[in-house]
Parts: structure tokens; sequence; C-alpha cells
């Protein structure tokens, strides 16, 4: 059996588990995959947090993507962050740069053991403040430069990839190529309050072929979080996985503790369970009714007589789910154009699904945040783990955990 | 951030002691296990129970042959077994045993 069927039927222990510390963050991003913004008063306690740490070391969990809200505004983020690599628990955190300064970017290249990936969607000011909000450029700049000056290894560049910056690809390079930093690009999904905004930002049939081409050509050194996967069907399979890993090798732990099938899927179709119930988290990643149900081998449907299945496996449940596609029918990004169709087969009668888990500060019961300015017009929002991708972490890079090792066996 | 080098070391010589190196944790899984290693922060995969054995097992044992043998590796498979092994040392996965 090959590695992957094996990843199919799931593993004892995620491989990729994001876990969001906070749904409170300073931006507003369009695109937030976990509309985020106002803290969530149920929120994980630092003794609570601590707790899911020592389990996670206990599962040999050797690694984990922390993401957000912003995760650095929570004032025992660095304590945390601490807690977790002295439990041999490695962390990626995503960040808008905000608390990056001199001090704390010092500190940080001191540190073994953590990899901070800036959030970054315009390599000008003006395509990624549309997104991100007033200054958010500015800010993510001034984070890699004190970062850059510190001397903190390498940093990694993430950006989603939207119809405004597939055209700047060579220009996020050469950003990344400045501060030091290894670019990361991810899918954009209709998650969160990606859903107002995916018709019109996810890129357009004739720029996904663009981005394809580019990743075959330039993205030797570029991580992808292997979110990409769908477009392996235009030929060569991209680096990475090419399966979904959700609910199998990835999972996502949100503030609150739930705990679902994958960062993309904040919806309660895809919770498993909470981190808080009798079993913790373990109990949730190896016995949950859903996590089990994910682990069955996928039929493959409506794509089966698909010559591209074995490559593309149907794509990106999340984006089928939130576009109101079936999920064993194509990916609305289907390269053979079948998700365009089924998008325009859509009626009054399609059940678009919205998840019920939003923060938002444009959402009811609205206050004013405590603190610093809040600068937003338009429909921006802010941001922080929007990036966080079902398997970052699996990019062909030599400092991410590439899964393309040839190790042994058959 | 500390990136330990993970190039092609010494060459691999399955006629003297390795082990399975002090910066990598091995966790089970059913096709075998998933590898760690703390230093370089990659990932990788033994991709059957029985080098999971032969792995485990090499600090007991003097050579790297008779480690494989110990684990009841078939005689066909050694070959296999060897290249898999020369790869893991490439990665730093494996390492000389400094005191066998």
């Amino acid at each position: 059996m090959k590695l992957v069927d094996h990843f199919q039927y799931g593993l004892n222990s995620p491989i990729c588990l994001t876990w969001e510390l906070t749904y409170a963050c300073n931006l507003a991003c369009v695109h937030c995959l976990s509309s985020s913004g106002r803290r969530d008063p149920r929120e994980l306690t630092t003794a609570e947090a601590k707790t899911v740490i020592d389990e996670l070391q206990r599962m040999q969990v050797f690694y984990i993507n922390i993401g957000g809200g912003e995760p650095t505004v929570r004032s025992d983020f660095w304590e945390l962050l601490d807690y977790s690599i002295d439990h041999n628990v490695g962390v990626k955190f995503s960040t808008n740069g905000i608390k990056l300064d001199k001090k704390r970017a010092a500190q940080l290249a001191a540190t073994d053991y953590v990899d901070i990936q800036i959030s970054l969607d315009g390599a000008t000011a003006d395509v990624n403040d549309h997104v991100r909000g007033p200054g958010s450029y500015d800010t993510a700049m001034r984070a890699l430069e004190n970062l850059a000056e510190a001397g903190f290894g390498q940093p990694k560049i993430s950006v989603v990839m939207t119809r405004q910056n597939v055209d700047q690809l060579d220009e996020f390079k050469a950003i990344a190529d400045k501060f030091g930093a290894q670019l990361r690009i991810t899918r954009l999904r209709p998650s969160g309050r990606g859903a107002d905004v995916w018709d019109e930002l996810h890129p357009t049939a004739a720029q996904q072929r663009q981005l394809y081409d580019w990743l075959v050509a330039r993205g030797d050194n570029v991580l992808t979080g292997d979110s990409f996967f769908h477009l392996s069907a235009y030929g060569e399979a991209l680096p990475g996985l090419n399966l979904c890993g959700a609910g199998r090798v990835v999972c996502l732990i949100d503030p609150v503790g739930d705990v679902y099938a994958c960062p993309f899927a904040i919806h309660e179709n895809f919770l498993a369970g909470n981190v808080r119930s009798p079993g913790g988290f373990q109990k949730v990643w190896e016995s949950s009714e859903l996590f089990t149900e994910l682990r069955q081998p996928q039929t493959g449907g409506a794509c089966r007589s698909c010559m591209h299945y074995d490559s593309c496996q149907g794509g990106c449940m999340a984006a089928k789910f939130f576009t109101g596609l079936p999920l064993d029918g194509p990916d609305p990004e289907c390269v053979r154009g079948f998700g365009e169709q089924a998008l325009a087969a859509r009626d009054g009668s399609t059940v678009i699904p919205r998840s019920d888990v939003d923060h938002s500060r444009s959402a009811p019961a609205p206050r004013k945040p405590k603190g610093g300015p809040v600068p937003l017009t338009l429909t921006t929002r802010p941001d922080r783990a929007c990036e966080t991708s079902p398997l970052a972490g699996f990019g062909a890079s030599p400092t991410d955990s590439g899964l393309r090792v040839p190790v042994a066996g058959s | 951030m500390n990136a330990a080098p993970a190039g092609p070391g010494p060459d691999f010589d399955p006629g003297s002691a390795y082990r399975c190196s002090p910066q990598v944790a091995l966790r089970p899984e059913p096709f075998g296990a998933l590898v760690y290693h703390f230093g370089t922060r990659k990932l990788s995969f033994l991709k059957t129970p029985q080098l999971v054995e032969v792995v485990k097992g090499l600090e007991h044992h003097p050579d790297v042959h008779s480690a494989v043998a110990a684990a009841d590796v078939e005689e066909s498979q050694r070959p296999a077994y060897l290249r898999a092994l020369a790869g893991l040392a490439a990665s730093g996965t494996i390492e000389p045993n400094p005191a066998p």
C-alpha cells in the first residue's frame, strides 16, 4: 500500500494541526477564513491551552501551526509559545506582524523551533490593503524588516492568491528574497468571510493556469501548503500529498476548543468535538464519528470517471461545501471547467451553507474594540491565520516538513 | 533558528555501528512510523514496521547487517533495506554510533 493510501485511513495523530488561539484580531481582512474580529469569551484559558499542549506532546504531534484571529494579541501568547516549544511541540505561527517589534524579533531570533509566517496578500500596498485593510502592508513590511535585522532565520511570507495578485507572483518572490524569507502561496477558500468575496476574488480559469505554470517554472523553493492540489490535473503533480487531509492527517482546534476537520471548514457539519470534553483532543481525533467517517475511502462520485481523478481527488471539500456544490462532485475551480458548470447550474433551490461561527466586528453585537486604532472602511477586515492551509508545512522546501522524503519500504 | 546540517554525511557503512539520532523521534503509525528530526525539523516516514524495528535496534548491534538480520528481514529484501538505511543516514535520521 502506498503511503498516501495509508494517510487516507487516518494516522494515530495529526501531522498538520492548526490551532487558532483567538478570534480576536486587529485587522478585518475581507477573506478571513475564520471570520475573526472579536474575542470569544469562551476562549480556552492559559491553563486549558497548556493542557492541550501536554496532550499534543503525549500524542507526539511534533509541530503545530498557530493562527487566529491574530494570535499575538493574546496576552499569554509568548508564554504559550515557550511552553509549547519546551514540550517538544514546535510552533509555526501566522501573524499580520502587529506585535513583531524589534524587541520581539530579537527574542524570536534566539528561540529554536519557531517559524513565523507573515501574511501579505499584495506585493504592493494598494493590492494588499484592499483585502487586508489600510496600513496592513506597512505593518507586514516593518515586521519583516525587524526579523531580518534581528537575524531571524527564514520567516515565511504567506500569500492568499487572488484575482488581483496572481500577476504579482514575481514581485512577491522578490520581496521574499529581499528579506531572506521564503514565499508561501495558498489558495483562496470560500470559508468564513471568504465566502462573501470568493466570486469576486478567486482567480479566473486563465489565472489558475498562469499560477500553475509559475509554480512549475519557478516554484522550487516556494511553499504551497499543498493547497493547489486540484491544479495537478493540468499535468504534472505538484509537490505534496495531493489528497484532502481533512480529519485524516489534518485538523483544526479553534479558540474555544472546538475541533474541526480542517481550518477551512468551520461549520457544524465538520465539527468533530471539543478538547474540553472527557478524553480531550485525543479522543476526538481517534474516535469521533466525523473523523471516522472522513477516513473511509472516497468514492469519487461524479468525478470518478474523470481521467484526472487520481491527481486531484475531486479537490477541496471546503471549497465545494461553501459554494453549495456536492462533496462528491467537482471542485468549483476544477481545471476542466466542470466546477464552473456546476456553479452555473445552481439555482434558487441550492442551499449555500454558511457558518454560524462569526466573530466579525461587523457582525451583530458590535462593540468598540479596546485599545489602538482600528482603521476600517470599505469591506476590509483583519486577518491573521487567514491563510492557514490544511497541509501547511508540506512544501518541498528543506526548511519545511517535506512529504517527499524518500524512505524505505516499497 | 538552527537547522542542523542534513546533507550527506560520511559514507554509509553497514559494516559499522549506527544508532537512531538522539534528535529524532519515532511515532508509531499503521504503516510503520513517522519520523521527526528536531534539528532539521523534517518529517519523514519509515514505511514498514520491520524497518522501524531495524532502526530502533541499531544501537544494540555492532553493525547494521546484524541489526537487519535480528529484525528477521528476508534475505531478498536486505539490499532494499540497506538502501533505505543509507538514505536515513544521509538525512541524519540515523548516525554512526559513537559508543558501540
